[in-house]
């Protein structure tokens, strides 16, 4: 009996092979979607607890500096000669000629078990490893970067280092960060021996710290993969609207069947179980499609990810992509959950259908106003959550929760709007064919409103996204005019040589900056501070967010401190707050500065302040003031009268570029994300249409009859598209605008810990505005044509059918 | 001469053998003239119909409709023949489901031209409508709809009024009912009336009667 | 192999522990080697020789505690060089050093194991003062300023589950192996520079899971350092350092390779008096194994040397007396009875 009842179900999709795709398509779709950012998130995570795993800091304690400055070697040979089981390690950027890498320095012979490199151990030979040249080992990626890199040793490829290091030799590693005899922290052995000496006695000035359970980096991105999350979120939503309607439609088209099937002694719970399994089955197919699609999607963007967490946070990504079961049976599951989700409403019906109902398919495509109001009445519901979580909503979360509830309540309440929209045009419409036009828009209405909602939340979230990311780059590009005034950048290879390339440029330049810092934990967290001259260039140009007029007088007066925004906020300062430094020393807080792109805490104070605090810091670095005109021949000069390398310099317009480039970078998944989107909900229009052109018929043929050409039908139907589309787009900028509001003054300033203005670029809307047209008038073509072509004889057909 | 159908030849092809509905039909129909055509399911009734409203085309032969013949005319022309000549009522009266009653009247009216809010809303009382001009097709009884169908056909005042075994989704009261209306108007226009039907006893009370047999009428 | 093994190849003066040590039998091309009738020259020769090899100073300790028990130390300092010449300044240093520790008692074994390079200070050799360290391990003179540094010891190391700190005063004089000190290792003539000090009286303290145990006993250091102490074919060796009541002692060792054993060794009058014993002379004879580590390792051995109408045999004091290192070996604490009984230490390498 199950057997040969499923078979006639499932004779249903024989006969509606176009129903049955957009319903796998469809799921297929939004499980990519879904699937494809969860791979994505699932390898960035896999990544960053395998930069915590480097060199075993997961799993062992540390020893790191109060102060957050390195300490001389002294300290570990003082420390192993207590007893303490230590090991050194140094850690720092190093950087050439555009090109950098992590260099972690360890020392191979008191590294606890487990904690070194495999491939370092297996190498086969460790005094080549310690003896100058020494050796690098990095992933392969890593390698083929930094190829014909000067100054580097000999790097050897190793799988399973983290991409973006460098492991070397302690002593190699010291020389490449110009940092001989410094150690940035040590790691303790598990095991310790009896009869130890007193940390503070034996160093004093470090603290023991647990295992780096979760990578710094973890806690920084979070917000970003978030970003990503909702946005698969929001295409699995626009692709659960095709599957809900293609369910529903197949439900409704078999009710006959279901009728014949239950009078001829099928039990309704059979019937339900098996449409149930059904559905479940073709959920699996759909979602294995799915996930390879999403791999597909995942391998595609990993690649801009990678840049931008290595852009924005200097997190390093993989750039391959690995199958993780933790993502794909999670895909399928999704793809379950949501086929589960879309087929329960018609599951439901069917439960509490009355044997002798009627066979016609009446509820799909007829909704009634009550329905619309019912939704409307929903998206007030859901409005009302966006207003709670806006007031009250706490951190990146909380501006999900706004944003999700916000696009829902849009989606929700669309079909109400449009079918008061189109009953006006109706009532004022004059010509009888026009009045036919809305009238049947309008009848249309219910049957279009999921892939209307769809392109809704693809709309919005366009302008929204599209509108945050040109604020962003505006306000960006501005800043960074402000922020990088000087000509040109140089970098002495010793302080010596600083000393010199200082007497050398004084006369040749018009103003000679120190960049020097320092880093350390402020206010728990790990920050830079950063020491300026007093000079013009920075009373002029700084892009100052709160401060009185007389900050940078008082920062050379080491009477204060500025914070940069992210760290004002995270921290709740107020101006006149204490800002302890790393070493003890406390400045008030006089003044806030825009800092974009960084995810780190900066401090600011006066450069002898900054001498003063820390006498061994890096004096290396200098910003030259100079005629814009005359770099290019400072840098000859630098070149060939000083003999400072090539790489040791980098001009303000290479600097603005890089920074520049990271940005477009860091939106490009978005973007990205966005066009699938957008992609997933003109599909949605194109498969309803499809849906709607062979149950139309019966509502064409009579128009048809009484006098209107198959061609003016067509293009009626296309113009019927269009304008649908044209009137969700114009619903879909308010709520665009309200997306890019949230996004900018709430989720950026939780994610990244920076508001940025907004600015509205009418001309992108329309710009997407024809997008949506296009996507409306193309979705609709294809069925236009057909029945612009269809055969008299299935028209006159519709008159002899027993309906 | 309203209708004027010679030699009228129509077939199809169905399961790769062709089957000839029509062989040859010969038909005249004047103004004022009500003809019943009867026969049996699958003589080629309907085919006759939809042939002489330029929904379909003959094979061979010819059909002239108030003096136009259909064999050239291109899809605008025989879509133009029927907002202006031609009304259809069909047996499932084929209402317009978007629109409301008073629209669906007037529909056929206002495509035609020949659009007149007076005199529909006088044709809609003495159909019995007058209280349902706000209602939507759905919301009808068959019986009801099929008047709001021959409404619709008669607004338009066409010359020429093809109807498919309108009364056959009616019970026999409720056909009867909208018959004699239909019969009553189409005579008050002075159209000429063709109406498919199988009752012998329907096809009495027209003024003439013809029977479709073997692709022939007789 | 992982580093430490691989540090172990280079390193090792034992023969072929393992077969990574067979690196121990290469040629020792741009090291010293040593020569042949050179003279030793103390204290100077207590300390470093970077342009050798290898090099180790090697305590073991027979001890009673207070308590009655028997316990066994072993304090050892490996030096080898991963490159001739000039060994190099700070972590550039070529000199690895490595530390073992051992305690055993009759129920336990602990041992723990330190790595470190020269050039940072973490681990090294002075000869005046007298001082050998790694970590906070340390074997230190306190001898008079005219005495030999040696000849008063101060001893510690630790391990996570043990301890011990102990005091060392020399009875008798440095005893030179071979030829006054030239040890020859095969009939190839593989040798090393080789010399002991075999009769320091101990006393200190272990400090053990169970608390401290104030001990007592006879300790034994030797001196050895070479380029190529091993001929190529040499896979392993069976060595003991043998207090005998009486207040003799005996150093032995059988060198254990395809082409033949190669035995030899050193009998120590009570006055200090050394007489070199020609090849062969001392015989070496399993006469009971236990398996550890996957490993058959014999533990109980007939020693005979009939010139001396020396016939003992030696038991472990505890058989499990192994040495778990990166490198594994077994050395432990033994009982001597027969002809001669006593005290001493064996230690036994490249067992399967």
């Amino acid at each position: 009996m199950r057997r040969t009842a499923l078979a006639a179900l499932l004779s249903h999709w024989r006969r509606h092979p176009l129903q049955l795709a957009s319903l796998l398509l469809g799921l297929a779709l939004a499980t990519a979607l879904w699937s494809g950012v969860q791979a994505i998130n699932a390898e960035a995570r896999a990544s960053y607890d395998r930069a915590a795993e480097v060199l075993g800091q997961d799993q062992l304690e540390s020893l790191v500096p109060r102060d957050g400055q390195r300490v001389p070697d002294r300290v570990f040979v003082d420390l192993r000669r207590a007893g303490w089981q230590v090991t050194p390690l140094i850690e720092g950027r190093w950087a050439r000629a555009g090109r950098a890498v992590q260099v972690y320095g360890i020392d191979p012979f008191t590294m606890p078990a487990g904690a070194l490199p495999e491939a370092v151990g297996e190498s086969g030979d460790i005094s080549g490893f310690f003896t100058p040249p020494g050796r690098g080992f990095a992933a392969p990626e890593t390698v083929a970067e930094l190829e014909g890199a000067e100054g580097l040793p000999p790097l050897i490829a190793a799988e399973g280092i983290m991409p973006g290091i460098l492991i070397a030799d302690i002593g190699i590693a010291q020389t490449l960060l110009r940092a001989e005899g410094q150690i940035s922290r040590l790691l303790l052995a598990p095991d310790q021996p009896l009869g130890r000496a007193p940390l503070e006695t034996v160093a004093p000035g470090l603290d023991r710290l647990a295992p780096q359970e979760t990578a710094d980096v973890a806690q920084l991105t979070g917000s970003f993969h978030l970003n990503l999350t909702a946005f698969g979120f929001l295409s699995f939503a626009v692709g659960l609207f095709i599957v809900h309607a293609a369910i529903g439609l197949a439900f409704e088209q078999r009710r006959a069947m279901f009728r014949t099937l239950r009078a001829l002694g099928l039990p309704l719970r059979t019937l339900v179980g098996l449409l149930a399994a059904e559905v479940m089955l073709l959920a699996l197919v759909a979602g294995i499609v799915g996930v390879a699609l999403g791999y597909g999607i995942a391998a595609a963007l990993l690649p801009d990810v990678a840049a931008t967490l290595r852009g924005l946070y200097g997190a390093t990504l993989s750039g391959s992509l690995s199958l993780r079961p933790e993502w794909w049976l999670g895909g399928l599951a999704i793809a379950l959950i949501g086929a589960g989700v879309a087929a329960a409403q018609s599951l439901w019906r069917l439960w509490r259908m009355p044997l002798l109902a009627s066979a016609q398919p009446r509820a799909w495509a007829r909704a009634s106003a009550r329905g619309f109001a019912a939704l409307g009445a929903l998206a007030g519901l859901l409005a009302g959550v966006a207003v709670i979580a806006g007031v009250y909503g706490q951190g990146v979360v909380g501006g999900f929760v706004l944003l999700g509830a916000l696009l829902l309540a849009a989606a929700l309440a669309l079909p109400g709007a449009l079918a008061l929209a189109l009953g006006a045009a109706e009532r004022l419409a004059r010509g009888v064919l026009a009045q036919w036009f809305w009238a049947d828009t309008r009848q249309q209405l219910p049957g279009l409103s999921l892939a209307l909602m769809a392109l809704m939340l693809a709309l919005s979230a366009n302008i929204g996204v599209g509108t945050m990311v040109a604020s962003f780059r505006l306000t960006f590009t501005e800043w960074l005019d402000q922020r990088l005034p000087s000509e040109l950048y140089v970098t002495a290879r010793t302080e010596e040589e600083a000393t010199r390339l200082r007497d050398w440029l004084t006369p040749r330049s018009d103003a000679l900056l120190p960049i020097w810092r320092v880093e350390g934990p402020v206010f728990g967290q790990s920050a830079e501070i950063y020491g300026v001259a007093d000079h013009r260039t920075y009373s002029d140009n700084w892009p100052m967010l709160l401060g009185e007029a007389d900050v940078w007088a008082r920062l050379a007066r080491a009477e204060g401190a500025i914070v940069n925004e992210q760290l004002w906020r995270r921290a709740g300062l107020r101006i006149g707050d204490p800002v302890p430094l790393p070493g003890g020393a406390i400045r008030p807080l006089v003044g806030v500065y825009s800092d974009y792109g960084n995810p780190r805490g900066q401090v600011i104070i006066g450069i002898a302040d900054l001498v003063a605090q820390f006498p061994d810091l890096d004096r290396r670095r200098y910003a030259i003031r100079t005629d814009p005109a005359a770099v290019p021949e400072l840098r000859r000069a630098l070149v060939q009268e000083f003999g400072l390398p090539e790489d040791s310099m980098i001009d303000q317009g290479a600097v603005k570029d890089l920074s520049l480039r990271i940005f477009e970078r860091t939106f490009a998944v978005t973007a990205a994300l966005n066009v699938l989107t957008m992609g997933v909900a003109g599909f949605a229009m194109f498969t309803s249409l499809l849906t709607l052109a062979a149950m139309r018929l019966p509502q064409l043929a009579p128009v048809w009859a009484l006098g209107l050409t198959r061609t003016a039908l067509a293009r009626l139907e296309v113009l019927r598209a269009m304008l649908l589309a044209a009137l969700t787009m114009a619903l879909a900028i308010p709520v665009g605008l309200i997306l890019a509001w949230v996004l900018l003054a709430v989720v950026n300033v939780a994610a990244f810990g920076w508001r940025l203005p907004m600015f509205v670029f009418p001309a992108d809307w329309l710009w997407l505005g024809a997008l949506a047209l296009a996507a409306g008038g193309l979705a609709a073509a294809w069925p236009a044509w057909r029945l612009a072509r269809i055969e008299p004889a299935t028209l006159v057909k519709v008159f002899a059918d027993e309906r | 001469m309203l209708l004027s159908i010679n030699g009228l030849g129509k077939g199809y092809d169905s399961g790769g053998a062709r089957v000839e509905v029509l062989r040859g039909v010969d038909l005249a129909l004047d103004p004022g003239e009500t003809v019943a055509l009867t026969g049996e399911s699958g003589s080629g009734k309907s085919t006759l119909l939809h042939l002489c409203a330029g929904l379909d085309r003959a094979d061979t032969g010819r059909i002239e409709v108030a003096g136009r013949d259909l064999a050239g005319a291109d899809d605008a022309t025989l879509a133009a023949l029927r907002r202006q000549a031609v009304g259809l009522v069909f047996q499932q009266f084929n209402l317009i489901p978007s629109l409301d009653v008073g629209a669906n009247l007037a529909f056929h009216a206002r495509l035609s031209g020949r659009d007149d809010p007076a005199a529909i809303a006088a044709l809609a009382d003495r159909l019995g409508l007058g209280g349902l001009m706000r209602r939507y097709p759905e919301q009808l009884s068959g019986g009801q709809q099929q008047r709001v169908a021959i409404g619709r056909t008669l607004a338009a005042r066409p010359a020429l009024i093809l109807a498919d075994e309108p009364t056959g989704n009616l019970d026999e009261a409720t056909g009867d009912a909208v018959l004699d209306l239909m019969l009553e108007l189409v005579a008050e226009a002075g159209a000429g009336l063709l109406m498919v039907t199988h009752s012998p006893r329907l096809a009495a009370r027209l003024s003439r009667r013809v029977h479709l047999s073997g692709g022939r009428l007789a | 192999m992982n580093v430490r093994a691989l540090i172990l190849a280079l390193f090792l003066p034992l023969p072929a522990l393992a077969q990574g040590f067979a690196g121990l039998g290469q040629t020792a091309d741009g090291y010293t080697l040593p020569q042949r009738g050179a003279v030793l020259d103390f204290p100077r020769d207590h300390g470093a020789h970077p342009d050798f090899r290898i090099e180790w100073w090697y305590l073991t300790a027979n001890l009673t505690g207070a308590d009655g028990q028997d316990y066994g130390i072993q304090w050892t300092l490996f030096r080898n060089a991963l490159a001739p010449g000039n060994p190099g300044a700070g972590w550039q240093n070529a000199q690895v050093w490595m530390g073992h520790a051992g305690l055993t008692t009759a129920e336990r074994h602990f041992h723990a194991e330190r790595l470190g390079r020269g050039g940072t200070g973490q681990a090294g050799v002075t000869a005046a003062p007298f001082a050998a360290w790694i970590d906070e391990w340390r074997m230190e003179s306190h001898a008079q300023p005219d005495a030999d540094p040696l000849s008063a010891l101060r001893l510690n190391a630790a391990g996570s589950d043990f301890a011990y700190a102990l005091t060392l005063a020399a009875e008798g004089p440095l005893v030179l192996h071979g030829e006054r000190g030239y040890s020859v290792k095969s009939d190839l003539g593989n040798a090393s520079y080789y010399y002991s000090q075999p009769f320091y009286r101990v006393a200190g303290t272990l400090t053990l899971p169970d608390g401290p145990v104030e001990v007592t006993g006879n300790a034994w250091l030797d001196r050895e350092w070479s380029s190529q102490p091993l001929a190529s074919d040499q896979q392993g060796w069976d060595w003991v350092s043998l207090h005998f009541d009486g207040g003799d002692r005996l150093m032995a060792f059988q060198l254990r390779a395809a082409g033949g054993d190669y035995t030899t060794g050193t009998w120590i009058a009570a006055d200090g008096s050394a007489t070199p014993l020609a090849p062969g002379s001392v015989t070496f004879e399993p006469r009971a194994t236990t398996r550890i580590a996957g490993r058959t390792i014999p533990v109980r051995w007939r020693i005979a040397l009939p010139e001396r109408g020396l016939d003992v045999i030696i038991d472990a004091l505890n058989e499990a007396a192994w040495m778990d290192t990166t490198v594994a070996y077994w050395e432990g604490p033994v009982r001597i009875t027969g002809s001669h009984p006593g005290r001493g230490y064996l230690e036994m390498t490249g067992h399967d």
